[in-house]
């Protein structure tokens, strides 16, 4: 198990290794930071001692290996516009992010699964068809148009939720949530929904598809030729058999929904990460946009080793082998 | 003879498919008593295996029982709302199904699947369930049985998994079993050891045995009476012996001349003509009339049951001498 865990850890470090460097030099062609971070009215001197300050004025693999040799120091770099500690900078906006897709994920599943698992029990009920039905909606419908309209919808015409931001929030050992508010719940709800209603359709497709298949097998009948009462056929026994590729997807969506919730944080207003990526990108602000992927590819590595993990514990035939027979 | 455990009369089972009614079970009647083995025998398709999950209301659309009164005991299990036949399943009557690769849950362990079947049925705790299990498990013969309780299916060999489900079976001591073909995916040293051991519980418990099974050696061993099916009919029943030994119905005589033996060392094999008919293009009268050597214009009419021994009757226009 250890083993496993390291393995998978130096697969991660080769693979955020080889990013950086590509994001590093990719981002050098794309433009010259200076060009938007000086006053054009400055004399050169001025300009001289900005770059100066910033490294920009050395060779690019210079440049390069200030930043290499920084990361074995645990330094990813300074933003070149807030003149903060990239890493620093993203991690005071990662809860708020990691918050609205944990909500968002919770979301997608408790609704998803149910739904899907009618839809596959009876597939020729009217209701089961309405559920297919919007999950093709649910999958098709633009996600900033769809945030606009729940906003209007909830926010314009009942006026029953805020339109945006991230209301109160609490600390709870020095991070700042907003779920333990009823205001931050609020707030919270809409901005989850949105990103919540492309998961909950692939889950739903993914629990119909399972649940049909399953319903058929053996086991199932055999459980039901034991006099199980319905609950515990289809909570047990169908339920378990089905999850391995609902968590799956959800393993992906949810480093998806991290590194990209960037359409919904704006337009919620949302203080996340994802706002953070796109106005580093369009200010040339390498040291942020590099940090940034880095973590990216970080947590997906971690994400799908927790989904390894979700499978062994779901299913025993692919457990990892710790235990000699 | 005493009262019949089970009593099917005139059960007829059919599917709704886009072609046309498939009638898969056509008034098929028998009884069977306690302690009793009964073979219900037949070609794939024949409608053994629907009889057997008719018999426990285990019918899914599109399929539905059309007609026909399942007595157990004295309660007639069709009249029975959905919740109260439940209750009946894997506690008065169980079923083994058959391949016991299938059968199992595969992500849950030996234990979960057992103990749940009696907490089902049972008011007791989940210890004492446990302690009820591991004593079924040990009984059908599975060594160190609180080990296995703790293992996943697939950790398990087949023969192993069967006696599981069989030890499930036993478990809750029903007056029935009805058992689909249980022996028919293993290999013949654990099938006999199986045969054995079902044997035994079944003369000591007294329960009621349907034994499904295209397998005519083994009902031979194991039945005390048969029952031939054909085309969702039953064309011929009565004491095992007498059957296999002086079959009358020509179907029942082309079954058992149709298994190879050590007697008839090096000659040709006698197989039935032709193919089972589809149950949507039944013939008219007697389904087997196509394929059988004996049949004239009188096939043209559904032959109806004819005693010609006690307990023992057949569908046909033209029997066999008996003896022949």
């Amino acid at each position: 198990m250890l083993a496993y865990l390291i393995r998978r850890l130096g697969q991660a470090a080769l693979v955020m290794a080889v990013m950086a460097t590509i994001v590093f030099f990719g981002l050098y062609t794309v433009g010259n930071p200076i060009d938007l971070l000086i006053n054009p009215e400055d004399d050169l001197a001025a300009q001289e001692a900005a770059m100066r300050r910033l490294g920009l004025d050395q060779p690019i693999w210079v440049q390069f290996g200030h930043f290499v040799g920084g990361i074995f120091e645990g330094d990813l770099g300074t933003s070149f516009v807030h003149n903060r500690p990239a890493l620093e900078l993203i991690l005071s906006r990662l809860p708020a992010t990691l918050e609205l897709v944990f909500f968002a994920m919770l979301l997608a599943v408790l609704i998803g699964v149910p739904l899907g698992m009618i839809a596959g029990l009876r597939p020729d009920a009217p209701s089961s068809k309405a559920i297919m039905a919007a999950s093709i909606l649910g999958f098709s419908i633009p996600n900033f148009w769809q945030g606009l309209m729940l906003i209007m919808l909830f926010a314009v015409y009942w006026g029953i939720l805020p339109a945006g931001g991230r209301g109160d929030t609490v600390d709870v050992l020095g991070i700042p949530v907003s779920f333990l508010t009823w205001d931050g719940l609020k707030h919270l709800f809409l901005p989850a929904l949105n990103l919540a209603i492309f998961k909950m359709s692939l889950v739903i497709r993914l629990a119909r598809a399972g649940t049909a298949e399953v319903a058929l097998q053996d086991y199932v009948k055999y459980a039901r030729a034991r006099g199980l009462s319905p609950s515990r056929v289809i909570g047990v026994h169908v339920l378990k058999n089905i999850l391995i590729p609902v968590v799956t997807v959800l393993g992906l969506e949810t480093g998806n929904a991290i590194a990209f919730a960037v359409v919904t944080e704006t337009v919620f207003a949302w203080p996340g990460i994802g706002k953070l990526l796109i106005d580093s990108i369009n200010l040339l602000d390498r040291p942020v946009v590099v940090a940034y992927l880095m973590l990216t590819v970080f947590m997906f590595v971690m994400i799908n080793f927790l989904v390894d993990i979700g499978y062994s514990l779901l299913d025993p035939r692919v457990r990892i082998q710790a235990r000699g027979r | 003879m005493t009262a019949p455990i089970l009593s099917v009369n005139g059960l007829t089972t059919v599917f709704e498919t886009r072609i046309g009614t498939l009638t898969a079970v056509n008034d098929v009647s028998f009884t069977v008593g306690p302690g009793e083995v009964l073979g219900l025998v037949g070609e794939s398709g024949s409608g053994k295996t629907i009889t057997g999950f008719s018999i426990l209301g285990l019918i899914d659309r599109p399929g539905a029982i059309r007609a026909g009164e399942i007595w157990l005991k004295g309660t007639d299990l069709r009249k029975l709302a959905p919740d109260a036949l439940r209750r009946l399943r894997g506690d008065r009557i169980a079923m083994i199904f058959q391949d016991p690769m299938m059968t199992l849950n595969p992500v849950l362990r030996i234990d979960t699947q057992l103990i749940e079947t009696i907490l089902a049925h049972r008011d007791v705790s989940r210890g004492r369930a446990r302690e009820m299990a591991e004593a079924a498990l040990a009984q059908v013969g599975i060594p160190s049985p609180a080990e296995r309780l703790r293992a996943y299916p697939h950790e398990l060999s087949g023969g192993m998994r069967q006696r599981v489900v069989i030890a499930a079976a036993l478990m809750l001591e029903p007056d029935l079993i009805v058992a689909d073909e249980p022996t028919t995916a293993l290999d013949v040293t654990i099938q006999s050891q199986i045969l054995f051991e079902m044997q035994k519980l079944m003369a000591a418990r007294q329960t009621a045995l349907i034994w499904i099974t295209h397998d005519l050696t083994v009902v031979a061993g194991l039945a005390h009476r048969v029952a031939v099916m054909y085309a969702g009919r039953i064309v011929e029943t009565g004491p095992v012996d007498d059957v296999l030994d002086r079959p009358a119905h020509p179907y029942t005589h082309g079954l058992i001349h149709s298994i190879p033996s050590a007697t008839a060392r090096g000659q040709r094999l006698a197989p039935i003509r032709g193919m089972t008919p589809s149950l949507i293009h039944l013939p008219e009268g007697c389904a087997f009339a196509p394929r059988c050597g004996r049949a004239d214009a009188a096939c043209g009419t559904a032959p109806a049951a004819t005693d010609i021994a006690p307990g023992r009757w057949l569908r046909c226009h033209h029997p066999l001498e008996a003896g022949a």
